[in-house]
């Protein structure tokens, strides 16, 4: 059973590592969660990204964070792709199943997945 | 939606946009009746707001003039013979509010529960500097979440630390795995 003994465990490693942590992101990828986005299916799309970005050992470089409603309701989940001095990549109709090419060919290899952006996908 | 628990994870979102810096949300099913209540410290509604929120017509946000979220969630109580309820207050003192909807679990348009987790989670993992209360009654027994709790053990550390939030998923699902069992 998880005890608040483990947590505490966690808290002792962490605070080791928070410095290293508060590195400035060099990529940010932001998920569409209002009803729009939550509805079509971005809860997985967001978890994925978590779970990927952290076991590959990519967030002191990536952080993932939630919004709200992008505005293009009818191409949800839509994800998009901030990088300084970069062109916005905007992913959309996502999928969990997705999520493992978009991390490997653009946030580790530097190569958006075209054929998943908002120019290539019918409404 | 699917499940009600994307309702919830989407209707606790206004909640936080309202500034809560604590919102409980409780799911408690006694015989054919699941009741599902939110309630936060947010800034509260004025009366022509709460009587206007359920209308999909009205909404706070500026991209376009559609609002759905508690009129899904009205929708889908009322499929089931239930109700939606939206009480709020904007005194200085005891301001904010409670969305309580009522769902009968019998009837045959009641969508299932769904991962109620994976919604905490993602609750967390967007807004690690708010409180949640979570509890969900099951008859006698509960599950619990508590992140003041939870914030207190951290001292500092954020909740939204993978390896923390990796510790509250696994807390909350061996919790449901105990009342399975």
């Amino acid at each position: 059973m998880k005890s608040l003994a483990e947590l505490q465990a966690i808290r002792d490693k962490m605070q080791n590592k928070v410095a290293l942590r508060e590195g400035t992101g060099e990529k940010r990828v932001v998920v569409g969660m209002a009803t729009c986005g939550i509805a079509a299916g971005a809860r997985p799309v967001l978890g994925a990204f978590v779970e990927q970005v952290n076991e590959q050992g990519l967030a002191g470089t990536i952080t993932v964070t939630q919004t709200g409603c992008i505005g293009i309701c009818q191409y949800e989940p839509v994800v998009e792709v901030f990088e300084a001095g970069k062109e916005k990549v905007t992913y959309v109709k996502m999928t969990a199943d997705k999520v493992s090419r978009v991390v490997e060919e653009h946030l580790k290899g530097g190569k958006p997945v075209a054929e998943f952006t908002i120019g290539q996908q019918k409404a | 939606m699917k499940e009600l628990s994307l309702n919830l994870l989407d209707i606790v979102e206004n909640s936080v946009k309202a500034g809560a810096t604590l919102t409980e949300m409780l799911l408690e099913q006694v015989g054919g009746a699941l009741t599902f209540t939110v309630r936060d410290n947010g800034c509260g509604m004025d009366e022509e707001t709460v009587r206007r929120v359920t209308d999909p017509f009205y909404t706070t946000r500026t991209t376009r003039a559609v609002g759905l979220g508690l009129p899904l969630l009205k929708l889908e109580a009322e499929q089931t013979g239930g109700t939606l309820t939206v009480q709020s207050d904007t005194d200085p003192v005891h301001h904010g509010t409670t969305v309580t909807a009522v769902f009968h679990t019998d009837h045959i348009d009641c969508p299932p529960l769904g991962d109620v987790v994976a919604s905490l989670i993602t609750l967390i993992q967007g807004h690690p500097d708010t409180d949640f209360l979570f509890t969900h009654r099951l008859g006698e027994q509960e599950v619990k979440l508590d992140t003041r709790e939870l914030r207190e053990v951290l001292q500092g550390v954020p909740l939204d630390s993978y390896e923390v939030l990796q510790w509250i998923e696994g807390y909350l699902r061996e919790q449901y795995q105990s009342i399975n069992q």
